[in-house]
């Protein structure tokens, strides 16, 4: 036996046509998803307490005046629409950025620490520091940011090990959620209404004023995680494997890691921190996509799926509105169960 | 492809935290040839094949690779032309054999680059140096410990690096994986000239396989050079505390180590043991072999 | 060879720690936890005179000061229960699953205990406080068995890792089930809210009647499961090679370990941390025997959830900081220390 000097062309042939056929799969469930966000997006339009036509719908996006569609559609449900895409987007991306870095499908930022952060700081400032409703995104934001710091702070000796990290972001989370808890034991009716709409993530009056923010946080970030899409698929492989590949581990996962956040921490400060949907949008993409190329864009599209479809069921399936946070979390914890009985039976990661 | 590459460590110290593992050591990798790194646990081989593929940073001294110091390469470049294959590595669940070993092209792309007919003759090559074409579309993990070992050293070779380094490839295989996959890293390196450095943990299938042998014992380098210089019974008893004959290897005349335990050693007639067998050879009851705690 | 062992014999005295240190240490706890006792008597948002301290203890309950004490008594006898109950289930979860992280409310079982008077309270009409105890019992045992069950699936059994993403996400999952039962009932919203924010400071003789025989079952079923954690300790195989029936004695303790923190959870409310805390804290006075170990977290766990009580009246006077937030917040961090100093393969 000796290595064969020349590769037989039907081992070449076998290679491309596995590439070939990967890639157009890929390209097929994007498509698909793109076509059920846009879908999702025009019946959200339409559809509500008043059903207005395509044609009404198509002309108020375009900026013309339409009688009672122009409010209904332009002012209601078109800032809806767009942050429920654009939250679910950052939301799926930045959480399967975690999972694919952290190597584990429960490491979302829901998990270890971030959604806690945020959660924390706007129920300080609602109840606490009675902050307008800026104020309050700020202070989320910014707290999302020290705590995912404090956190990889934390986990850092020679280095941060994965399992350190998710194991100290559950404890810093567990702190956090007893301070949450505390200040909502001392808050007045009024103000418990308000934080508990905020903590559990809800599109309910949204207007153009939050999701702007969440707009352009996207338009800068996302660009910044694709950009580390292929060093995120070698660190799949294990730390040293990636440095061997040519990866610098650390650097790449700072950078992943403050634009993830970041993304994150917009779209809580815009909608709140809407359930699972982090969680959930990368393990669903990776089921749909199948082996082989990074999942970034297919989470995200997932992630803005799952938030359209459970903010319409929530207005619409029920008796009581809910908000979209607690569909998605309803929705999510079977999910979540299934999950991860079947990851730990395979022992792999996601 | 060119095999003139040199790798050099000089005055090398490694350490975690406040513990040092290697002290102060000179080491030169023969280009072309396979290098083997055997010592006791802990004695810090892996920690210098990590540190020689940029891994951990030196305390102090300096890895050269071609005279460049590889801890100030850009990443991707050394990765063009160092490999390695760390001892334990994870694939994610699912992945298939293919786009596992197409892993192994990413210091050949860029951000924007796209995938291209050289990356797939890469990996189909890669694929028919490890015969494991044949899995190519098979799931990772439904694969055997052997068949998957080749897997992840198709991936280290579809990276196309001219050295290769390897952190214990044989751990956890039986014997046959074992010999499979060391005849196929000396396939390598005899038919594309590359440089193979790799650790070992069983000293017999050290002294066949390399063609360079190196005894590291507290940090140091006990012993460099040809298999039949460094394996001796003088250095087996330095390095990892243990008495044994050496003897030729009926199969590859190369040394072929005999551990001398306190028990099943036949009892020889006087004068033809080995002088420094010592008193065990002998089958002498005394406990003088107790071993140094 | 021949026959003669030339082993060292080992000295008795490096193996076990001499008897005389653990009960000083005993001695010392129990010290401690008289002091604490007192101090939760006498100490409060109000503050009493020694005096009527005294004449409170003696049963007048004339003045204010003296009513006051009195409904400082039973609030101090749930702390000492509740903490020993919480600290000894910690050291016998941490036991069972040979796992340093085990601790109920990392493991989910508050949360369980929630949803579960949540449903009761919304569907099937649970009104009554003595409904609420064995609602949140099953609750708190159901989540606890779960969240452990899918933490051992797969390779390496229950990984601190594994048990810590488990409890983390279904709590998660668990508290969206509870908003969303919530929710849309107003009247009900207030009087959980009530029971979620828990702690000890509702305490009467009633309540601590209702959850006495579940504690009463559970300590004396975790004490005599000592001797074989201690054999579960050297792992599955070489605990049945000793002659241990695994399965048994796992199942027993375990029994033990979730009727002693589904019962304090139903009394107090969702206490976090206590239990991962104290028997690290023992460790250190007692070494790793569990025949030592155990005894030990119950009195330790006590003094500490009294003394947090304590604090928690003190530092917010004239309001009060419920007592699991101040263990969460003296918790985590010992907590978030024990993870740092773990190797890393351990995880």
């Amino acid at each position: 036996m000796s290595v064969p000097a020349v590769t037989r062309p039907s081992v070449l042939r076998d290679v491309t046509r596995g590439r070939v056929r990967n890639a157009t799969h890929r390209r097929l469930v994007v498509l698909t998803l793109v076509v059920l966000v846009l879908a999702g997006f025009a019946v959200t339009l339409m559809a509500g307490q008043t059903f207005y036509p395509p044609r009404d719908v198509v002309r108020v996006v375009l900026g013309e005046q339409v009688p009672g569609a122009s409010f209904t559609v332009g002012r209601l449900r078109l800032p809806r629409a767009v942050l429920a895409v654009v939250a679910g987007f950052s939301f799926g991306m930045a959480g399967v950025t975690f999972q694919t870095m952290l190597r584990n499908p429960l490491a979302s930022p829901d998990i270890i620490g971030i959604s806690s952060g945020a959660s924390a700081a706007a129920a300080i400032a609602i109840v606490t520091l009675s902050l307008d409703e800026i104020q309050v995104s700020v202070l989320a934001i910014v707290a999302a940011l020290v705590v995912a710091l404090v956190v990889y702070g934390l986990a850092f000796r020679d280095g941060v090990v994965g399992t350190r990290l998710i194991l100290i972001g559950i404890g810093i989370s567990a702190m956090l959620d007893s301070v949450t808890s505390y200040v909502l034991s001392r808050a007045a009716e009024w103000d418990l209404q308000e934080a508990m709409r905020w903590l559990t993530g809800s599109l309910n009056g949204v207007s153009w004023d939050q999701t702007v923010p969440a707009l352009l946080a996207l338009a800068v970030l996302a660009p910044v995680l694709l950009s580390q899409a292929r060093d995120l698929s070698a660190m799949q492989l294990g730390d040293d494997t990636a440095s061997a590949l040519g990866v610098r581990v650390e650097r790449t996962r700072i950078t992943v890691i403050v634009a993830a956040v970041c993304l994150i921490a917009f779209a809580t400060a815009a909608a709140g921190p809407i359930a699972f949907v982090a969680f959930l949008s990368g393990p669903i993409a990776a089921r749909l996509v199948g082996g082989g190329g990074s999942l970034l864009v297919p989470a995200g599209l997932v992630g803005a799926l799952l938030v359209l479809a459970a903010d319409f069921a929530g207005q619409f399936a029920f008796d009581t509105r809910f908000p979209v946070g607690v569909v998605t979390g309803v929705l999510g914890a079977p999910y979540l169960v299934y999950l991860i009985v079947r990851t730990h039976r395979a022992g792999g990661s996601i | 492809m060119t095999t003139s590459h040199s790798l050099t460590a000089e005055e090398l110290t490694l350490g975690y935290g406040d513990r040092v593992v290697v002290e102060s050591l000179d080491l030169s990798v023969p280009p072309g040839r396979v290098t083997v790194v055997v010592g006791a646990n802990a004695c810090g081989k892996s920690t210098l094949l990590r540190s020689m593929s940029r891994l951990l940073a030196p305390r102090e001294g300096r890895v050269l690779l071609d005279g460049k110091r590889v801890h100030r390469m850009p990443a991707k470049e050394l990765a063009r032309t160092l490999g390695l294959l760390p001892q334990s590595p994870v694939a994610p669940e699912g992945i298939t054999v293919l786009d596992l070993v197409g892993r192994g092209r990413h210091p050949h792309q860029g951000v924007f680059t796209r995938w291209n007919e050289k990356d797939d003759a890469a990996v189909a090559s890669a694929l028919e140096a490890t015969r494991t074409a044949g899995l190519a579309d098979r799931s990772v993990d439904e694969l055997s410990g052997g068949q998957r070992q080749r897997v992840w050293i198709a991936m280290a070779l579809a990276q196309q690096t001219d050295l290769l380094l390897l952190d214990e490839p044989t751990t956890f295989l039986d014997a046959s994986h074992q010999i499979e996959v060391l005849d196929l890293l000396t396939d390598l390196n005899r038919t594309r000239g590359t440089t193979v450095v790799m650790v070992l943990h069983d000293l017999n299938l050290a002294a066949r396989y390399a063609d360079h042998l190196i005894a590291l014992a507290g940090g140091r380098i006990h012993a460099a050079g040809s298999p039949a210089d460094v394996l001796t019974e003088e250095m087996v008893e330095a390095v990892f505390g243990l008495r044994s004959r050496v003897i030729e290897d009926p199969v590859s005349g190369k040394p072929l180590m005999l551990p001398l335990g306190r028990h099943h050693i036949r009892p020889e007639p006087a004068g033809t043991g080995s002088a420094t067998a010592g008193p065990a050879g002998t089958g002498a009851p005394e406990p003088a072999g107790e071993p140094v705690h | 060879m021949t026959t003669v062992d030339t082993r060292p014999v080992p000295d008795a005295a490096l193996v076990r720690r001499p008897a005389r240190v653990r009960i000083l240490w005993l001695l010392v706890t129990l010290v401690v936890l008289a002091a604490v006792m007192v101090a939760s008597v006498a100490i409060g948002s109000r503050t009493v005179a020694w005096s009527d301290v005294w004449s409170a203890l003696g049963g007048a309950d004339g003045s204010l000061e003296e009513a006051a004490v009195t409904k400082r008594i039973p609030r101090t006898l749930l702390a000492v229960v509740v903490g020993a109950a919480l600290g000894l289930s910690g050291g016998v979860m941490q036991g069972v699953t040979r796992n340093p992280l085990a601790d109920p409310g990392i493991l989910g079982v508050n949360m369980g205990a929630s949803l579960a008077v949540v449903t009761g309270v919304a569907f099937f009409g649970l009104t009554s406080p003595t409904g609420y105890v064995g609602v949140a019992l099953a609750g708190a045992a159901l989540s606890a068995v779960f969240v452990y069950t899918v933490g051992s699936l797969g390779r390496g059994g229950a990984t601190p890792l594994k048990l810590a993403l488990a409890g983390a996400a279904t709590s998660a999952a668990f508290a969206s089930l509870v908003t969303a039962v919530v929710l849309p009932r107003n009247d009900i919203a207030g009087a959980f809210r009530l029971w979620q924010i828990g702690g000890v400071g509702g305490a009467s003789y009633e309540r601590l009647g209702h959850v006495l025989p579940f504690l009463g079952f559970g300590f004396v079923v975790c004490l005599l499961s000592a001797k074989a954690l201690n054999s579960l300790a050297l792992g599955d195989e070489l605990a049945a090679g000793l002659g241990e029936r695994v399965a048994v004695a796992r199942a027993t303790a375990a029994v033990g370990a979730v009727v002693l923190c589904g019962a304090a959870t139903a009394a107090a409310g969702p206490i976090a941390f206590v239990g991962l805390v104290v028997p690290h804290a023992c460790r250190l006075m007692t070494g790793v025997d569990h025949r030592w170990l155990l005894p030990f977290s119950a009195v330790t766990g006590a003094a500490l959830l009294t003394a947090a009580d304590v604090v928690g009246r003190v530092v917010a006077r004239p309001s009060e900081v419920d007592v699991g937030i101040v263990t969460a917040l003296i918790g985590a961090p010992f907590f978030i220390y024990t993870v740092r100093r773990q190797k890393v393969r351990a995880l």
